[in-house]
């Protein structure tokens, strides 16, 4: 059986959006995705929510989310994980033969949060790590040096990604960190964590997107229906003394899972959206993906570093331009011939979590 | 659809305050339900995990920090949360791991530390609350759940004697469970005369907090007949989630356990529920719970259940056996962890391995059920022999 994402629907992402709560951030990107699939919610069999409760501010959150998206007395059920790991999940319940059309949402409001580090700090492992009482961004500037010292990446490679993301975002309407900046301005910037600078560092917005998925028998009489072709996600270690600094490899063994089931090589990828959290995640990604050939689009969107970064809703958002260029409405940004396409993402800082689809037209 | 099966269950004693982190508990629970059905770590292909809400452990992303111990290290594994409802939930979590053919096996883990909120998880249930109309009044769980109890009680006018006999019941049967908390001999008076904490909730209506975990090794049908002669299907699933408003709904019955009950029954092909289900776990946090739970999971009608119970029938040798585990209110109520143990007990029970607790009719048909959210989410499995 196939599955195929037939409608997607997003807020945008703005840095702050005191005239919206997340109830109605939610509701906005609900009601696009079902008027872009051309289903009505009723139709709607499943909903899978991703959100972790300290980003909201809320205790067992899943109790919040089924009004806004038409989900009450529905089967509804919470992944405190990254969007495409929502997507994966709707993914395998369809495939199980149980439902038909499941519904995918997750947002952010990290305007909310007014130390957002010092709740990241509270992810650090509670008796090693934090009791060092350190800005958890420490764990990226230990990577980011690892990483350019085990591959000779030097800090201008990095700088580079963060020119030509923002330079991206500039024509993604959706994007809110747009800029026209030069490599020596990262360079210039603010260090955070040696190497890190904070230029290196995605900024965080508010927005939702919801996806909504149907099997395949569904997904023809729909107008718009983008394949999943491949699905992969791992955890590798939460223990920060005993990881791989300077690899990936919850991306490398990931994606070599969802390449395999798509029955493709990492060269026949047409356009990749990378986890770019930070400037050098992009780079330690593409090389983990087996993607590090010259030529293939790599975050056209603007990634997080143009679009910015929206925590659970992230890996969504690769998604969501995934789709919009599979789909050909990327106007401006419009990569031609696109046949497949890749999403991945991680889970922040300190995890080693993430996950890969691949999907084709 | 792809048939799953549990193959293999272990679970930790549950207590007040234990010594072990969280991850050691996970790991307790995982590596004994491997070793309960001879399998390392090498044949597990996903893992699925469920805990509640972080705030208990203060661990913010905590289901990433559990993962390793866990036995997810470099596999695919996620956390599923649905409130209380989390550990039955859990299980139709790995089941779609299995059912949607990407996996041949999968392990669920359910952990839950409740002791490292201090000075009592309480403090952590008034972050539940809607941050702008209700948390500024500092609810509290029970207050709701008396507000529950009581609309229930009106409704079908039933006297608080007839619900204490659910605590005695549970209390009694956990005399017999190797991880129990809180079993006891009492009697309604007992109950009756227990301090009152939220009129009408007392003190012996409800279960203890706890520290433990629980898990199961779950296996597509080839992989399940390798691994052992008696395997126990999971036959249905079903799960829904109410309206977050929950001071516009009727308390007095449980929609949402009925609605998800109907999924699971359509799915297992069960037409009449009280005559074709053996055995039963409703979830019971609270005595009256497991009635409220009882008519949600069409197990008898409305207002019906406290009759069963005054019968005998819901006893250990009665008719329809309700909670022969001892429930929340005996072993113990580590949140994500307790539903585990009732998918656990059913495990146990249809396999006959339930030793002095088993059930004294042949059963071949179990379902299990957990509850949870602002008294808003039902998860029900049903299991067969």
């Amino acid at each position: 059986m196939k599955v195929a994402v037939v409608g997607v629907g997003c807020t945008g992402f703005r840095p702050v959006t005191p005239d919206l709560s997340y109830k109605e951030l939610m509701f906005e990107a609900s009601v696009k995705a079902c008027d872009d699939a051309g289903l009505h919610p009723k139709d709607v069999q499943s909903f899978v929510c991703v959100s972790e409760d300290f980003w909201e501010g809320t205790s067992i959150f899943d109790e919040y989310v089924p009004d806004q998206l038409g989900a009450v007395l529905k089967p509804v059920c919470t992944m405190s994980a990254d969007g495409i790991h929502g997507l994966i999940t709707a993914y395998m319940q369809i495939l199980t033969g149980l439902f038909d059309v499941v519904v995918v949402e997750g947002h952010s409001k990290l305007s909310d949060v007014i130390f957002p580090n010092k709740v990241n700090a509270l992810a650090l492992d509670p008796i090693l790590n934090r009791p060092l009482g350190f800005n958890p961004l420490f764990v990226a500037g230990l990577e980011m040096n690892r990483y350019l010292h085990e591959t000779k990446t030097t800090e201008e490679q990095c700088a580079a990604i963060v020119e030509k993301n923002k330079k991206n975002a500039l024509l993604n309407p959706l994007a809110c960190y747009g800029a026209k900046i030069e490599k020596e301005d990262v360079l210039a910037s603010d260090v955070i964590f040696y190497p890190l600078k904070y230029l290196d560092v995605s900024p965080p917005v508010d927005g939702a997107i919801v996806m909504v998925l149907a099997s395949e028998e569904i997904a023809r009489s729909t107008e718009n229906p983008m394949w999943i072709r491949g699905v992969g996600w791992c955890s590798d270690t939460p223990s920060l003394e005993t990881r791989n600094w300077g690899k990936a490899l919850y991306a490398r063994i990931s994606s070599e899972m969802a390449y395999k089931r798509a029955g493709i090589s990492p060269r026949e990828v047409d356009i990749a959206e990378i986890d770019d959290t930070f400037s050098y995640k992009e780079l330690q990604h593409l090389e983990a993906l087996k993607l590090e050939d010259e030529g293939l689009p790599v975050n056209v969107s603007g990634g997080s570093l143009g679009v910015g970064y929206s925590i659970e809703a992230t890996g969504l958002m690769r998604v969501f331009e995934v789709v919009t260029q599979l789909r050909g409405e990327a106007s401006g940004r419009q990569i031609p011939d696109v046949k497949i396409g890749l999403a991945q993402s991680w889970r922040g800082i300190p995890t080693t979590s993430g996950a890969t689809i691949i999907m084709g037209v | 659809m792809r048939r799953v099966a549990v193959v293999g269950a272990g679970m930790t004693k549950f207590m007040r305050r234990a010594k072990e982190t969280s991850k050691e508990l996970t790991y307790e629970a995982s590596k004994m339900a491997l070793d309960s059905c001879e399998l390392s770590l090498e044949d597990i292909e996903s893992v699925a995990l469920g805990s509640a809400p972080d705030a208990f452990d203060g661990v913010h992303m905590k289901g990433e920090y559990l993962s390793d111990s866990a036995g997810a290290f470099q596999k695919p594994y996620t956390r599923s949360y649905v409130g209380g409802g989390t550990g039955v939930f859990s299980v139709i979590h790995g089941w779609w791991h299995v059912a949607s053919g990407l996996f041949d096996t999968c392990l669920v883990v359910c952990e839950e530390k409740m002791s490292s909120c201090q000075p009592h998880p309480q403090g952590a249930f008034l972050t539940i609350f809607d941050n702008m109309i209700e948390r500024p009044l500092g609810p509290n769980l029970v207050w709701i759940f008396a507000l529950e109890m009581r609309r229930y009680m009106h409704v079908h006018n039933i006297k608080k004697e007839q619900i204490a006999l659910v605590s005695v019941k549970n209390k009694k049967n956990a005399l017999d469970h190797p991880c129990a908390q809180l079993a006891q001999k009492i009697t309604v008076e007992d109950v009756l005369n227990s301090e009152v904490l939220a009129w009408p909730v007392q003190r012996l209506d409800i279960s203890p907090t706890s520290d433990g975990a629980c898990a199961i090794v779950l296996a597509s049908e080839d992989k399940a007949k390798e691994i052992t002669d008696d395997p126990i299907w999971i036959d249905g699933v079903g799960w829904s989630l109410d309206t977050a408003y929950w001071t516009n709904r009727d308390l007095y019955y449980p929609r949402y356990v009925e609605y998800a009950a109907r999924m699971a029954y359509k799915m297992a092909k069960i037409t009449n529920p009280r005559r074709e289900i053996d055995v039963a776990e409703p979830y019971d946090p609270f005595d009256y719970k497991e009635l409220h739970h009882m008519e949600g999971l069409q197990l008898c009608e409305k207002g019906e259940a406290p009759k069963l119970t005054e019968e005998g029938i819901t006893q250990r040798d009665g008719d329809l056996p309700v909670c022969p585990s001892g429930g929340l209110l005996g072993v113990g109520n580590p949140i994500a962890a307790a539903g585990l143990m009732k998918v656990c007990e059913i495990f146990w029970q249809l396999r006959g391995e339930a030793g002095r607790r088993q059930v004294k009719k042949d059963v071949t048909t179990g379902v299990a059920q957990a509850w949870g959210d602002l008294m808003q989410v039902g998860t029900v499995v049903v299991m067969r022999r």
